[in-house]
């Protein structure tokens, strides 16, 4: 091979590398990634009926319950309009708490009652994710700056 | 003190760095010496007064100033004195006012080792360097003053994130910075040799030591990251595909495959207008890193505020960055490579394999944090991207690259012996498929197909790199510093794979609720939860458990895993108990309380979790060890110009 050929080859198996991986990536987000969805648009019925997806909201006041001394719990996600019943196993994060903005991840049970498998409480208590801010918007609330 | 002054101390070093950053340039187009001979003292000046303000900054943290909002709004009396200063990057302000220093800081490097260099590819470096100080320096004056006071003053400061207390946070950020920005020297060096319309393999010997001690930084930066999320996040991950971690991989993959690419232009000359582009690349996702990470348009731990004003402004200092060098690449880049050619065998084609891996990784990364930021911008939804994806498409180009690291790095230049490579070293590969599969499967039980995958490539990797070496040791071979850097800095890429192979596969999390009193087990290891108590801390209060860890019956370990809360921020962070050995983590970390004294508990087994972090600290040692070479130190100080036109006609 002359070196101009060399380089053909190289730029060549690049393109088609970059091509291939962009193409794979690209499919697996589309079939892997977990979309969001705001509460009112899931209650309506209108989510990924055989996958996992994020729904985000408010902790609502005093909706915690536990089962005593077990880890399964169940509290209401809201908008501050529409609410959502969600179960969960396991450990909560720190700042999850009453009022808190935060994100679940899992799939909708045929009962009505959103599965978890993992909860998002992001780090700083004044924060909130653009997700949930936009979905509480949506409704009509003020989200403080 | 008067914080105003420190606002003064930037103003004057922005005008420093625009001289530094034009008259030089002017005067090495018109040769014109005196003009050039300004780069250097303008550099260390600016150096200076960047310097200043950045140790005024960090004064109004350590005597507690909260006249300053900055200062407010991150610190608090309370606060120990080393996380005050820390506090000093613990946000945005402050973080840019450290990437500014560190900017000057590697100019003043390059100052002081650019001796034996000519003068006008000295100037026109230290030059390049300076116009991107005055980028700096603009955005933190008109858009992220630290210095700005607060009217009335605050009694006391809002307080660190409690997230941010920790050593770590002391190193983390300064370390992964000092990588990051270091890459702007093989930018400038790439500029330079754009502008001068000349690169030889001198060239690439100047530039080499330069990215690879950039690319240390930036390894251990990642690591430290890395651990600290590891412990202190309280979840017990390593890495979590978090877009502000993949912008910091990216530029790390772009370095890694530079300097590799590198060392093929210093040793054969080739590969030069791919080696600008790449030096162009790695800078460049260092960029884009700031501005995914500062603009706020992505979610994230690090992401500390969204104002689109500073989001647009790095966003067009990133495109005008890009923009200049890639129509300078265009410009110049057709006239520049030779036309000497290799063998399909030869080293030369393992690493342009290297390279095409490595970019192919970089870029499935990028993909993967931008798409979900173009889709969204089309109304398409919004989707985040997890492990779950990049753990798929990962693999793909890294595990080839692991296999073909152990034939490349014994190929020779030019011709290639792969027959001799493939007579020496198929045992070697027979010995890494016996014991990758073998041990892992009697230490840890039965191995998946990708496990044995990746417990071969480990093996593999680590026993071909410690050939040469023994040789060497013995007497037997001459090596140098430069190639025992490559063979220590690949036994670590094995050692981080043997980790990672390990610990994703068998490593055990288990979410459990637990009494005082209770016991619970966990990968053969018998957790006892003995008592809760209290107690208070510098600037918190703490519930800590009292666990015992016993295996057949002995006691193992005593572990502390504690619930905190920070007294000024109202807030909760776990701190988990973890007894640490090479084998193995055993990690306890503390839930939430779950009513009748039960307590939710994160029980971890962490199989070879520490040779993560081993192995990036070996491959670090092995860049330190390949930039102390000789050739490096030698030339600085004895090259004479006219060795240099030997050797540019050489490569020609």
């Amino acid at each position: 091979m002359t070196p101009k050929q060399q380089r053909m080859l190289s730029v060549g198996m690049l393109i088609v590398g970059l091509a291939v991986v962009s193409t794979l990536v690209i499919t697996s987000i589309d079939s892997a990634g977990d979309f969001y969805h705001d509460i009112d648009v899931v209650l309506a019925g209108e989510y990924p009926q055989d996958r996992s997806f994020r729904v985000g909201g408010l902790v609502k006041e005093g909706s915690l319950d536990r089962v005593p001394g077990s880890l399964e719990l169940t509290f209401v996600l809201t908008d501050t309009v529409n609410q959502l019943p969600v179960s969960y196993t396991g450990v909560l994060p720190d700042l999850f708490r009453d009022g808190q903005g935060i994100i679940a991840t899992g799939t909708m049970a045929a009962t009505g009652v959103f599965i978890a498998d993992e909860i998002l409480a992001k780090h700083d208590e004044n924060y909130m994710a653009p997700e949930v801010a936009e979905s509480l918007k949506k409704q009509g609330y003020e989200v403080p700056e | 003190m008067y914080p105003e002054l420190g606002q003064v101390a930037l103003v004057i070093a922005l005008a420093l760095s625009l001289i530094q950053g034009v008259v030089p340039l002017i005067g090495a187009h018109r040769n014109d010496q005196p003009m050039m001979s300004i780069a250097r003292p303008a550099a260390v000046a600016q150096f200076g007064f960047v310097g200043i303000a950045f140790a005024i900054l960090a004064a109004a943290f350590i005597n507690n100033d909260f006249s300053l909002q900055y200062v407010a709004s991150n610190s608090n009396s309370q606060l120990p004195t080393l996380f005050r200063f820390a506090a000093v990057w613990g946000a945005h302000e402050g973080s840019m006012l450290l990437w500014t220093l560190i900017l000057s800081a590697w100019t003043l490097a390059v100052v002081l080792r650019s001796g034996s260099l000519p003068l006008d590819i000295a100037s026109r470096v230290i030059a390049v360097l300076g116009l991107l100080s005055v980028g700096t320096l603009t955005f933190i004056l008109f858009t992220s003053n630290p210095f700005l006071r607060l009217q009335p003053s605050a009694a006391d400061g809002a307080d660190l994130n409690p997230l941010l207390q920790d050593p770590a946070l002391v190193i983390h950020p300064p370390m992964l910075y000092v990588g990051y920005v270091g890459l702007s020297v093989a930018f400038a060096f790439a500029i330079a040799a754009m502008l001068s319309g000349n690169l030889d393999r001198q060239w690439a010997r100047w530039t080499r030591p330069w990215t690879t001690a950039a690319w240390v930084f930036l390894t251990l930066g990642i690591s430290l990251g890395s651990w600290w999320a590891y412990y202190e996040l309280g979840w017990g991950g390593w890495w979590f595909w978090d877009p502000v971690e993949n912008a910091s991989f990216m530029p790390w993959l772009a370095a890694t495959a530079l300097f590799h690419s590198l060392a093929v232009t210093e040793t054969r000359g080739l590969f030069k207008s791919w080696t600008l582009l790449l030096a162009i690349m790695a800078f460049s996702l260092s960029l884009l890193g700031t501005f995914l990470v500062r603009s706020g348009i992505i979610v994230s731990v690090h992401a500390f505020a969204s104002d689109p004003t500073r989001g647009f402004f790095i966003l067009a200092f990133l495109l005008l960055v890009i923009g200049i060098a890639l129509a300078l690449y265009a410009w110049r880049a057709p006239g520049l490579d030779s036309t000497a050619g290799f063998q399909p065998t030869s080293r030369e084609t393992f690493l342009l394999l290297n390279n095409v891996l490595l970019v192919i990784a970089a870029t499935l990364i990028l993909v993967g944090t931008l798409y979900p930021l173009f889709i969204d911008a089309l109304g398409l939804g919004k989707v985040s991207v997890g492990a779950p994806v990049f753990e798929l498409v990962f693999i793909t180009p890294m595990l080839p690259l692991v296999f073909l690291m152990g034939f490349g790095m014994h190929a020779t230049w030019r011709t290639g012996n792969l027959d001799a490579v493939w007579r020496d070293y198929r045992w070697f590969l027979a010995g890494a498929v016996v014991l990758g599969i073998g041990l892992v499967w009697f230490v840890y039980g039965r191995p998946s197909i990708l496990t044995m995958t990746g417990g071969v490539a480990a093996t593999w990797i680590m026993l071909v790199s410690l050939r040469e070496p023994l040789r060497a040791l013995a007497g037997r071979v001459a090596m140098t510093r430069s190639a025992a850097g490559m063979h220590v800095a690949h036994f670590g890429v094995g050692v981080f794979t043997l980790g990672v192979t390990v610990v994703s596969a068998f490593g055990l999390e288990e979410d459990r609720a637990i009494r005082p009193g209770q016991a619970l087990s966990v990968a053969g290891y018998e957790f006892t939860l003995n008592d809760l108590g209290t107690g208070q801390g510098a600037n918190y209060q703490f519930l800590r458990g009292d666990v015992t860890v016993r295996e057949d019956g002995h006691i193992i370990a005593e572990l502390a895993p504690e619930k905190r809360r920070y007294l000024v921020q109202e807030s909760m962070m776990t701190e988990a108990g973890i007894d640490a050995r090479l084998s193995r983590d055993l990690f306890v970390a503390m839930g939430d309380p779950l009513g009748d004294e039960a307590w939710s508990v994160r029980v971890q087994y962490k199989p070879l979790v520490r040779l993560i972090w081993l192995g990036t600290i070996i491959m670090a040692l092995g860049g330190l060890l390949a930039i102390s070479d000789r050739r490096y130190r030698v030339r600085q100080k004895q090259e004479k110009p006219s060795k240099t036109d030997t050797l540019a006609k050489a490569s020609h």
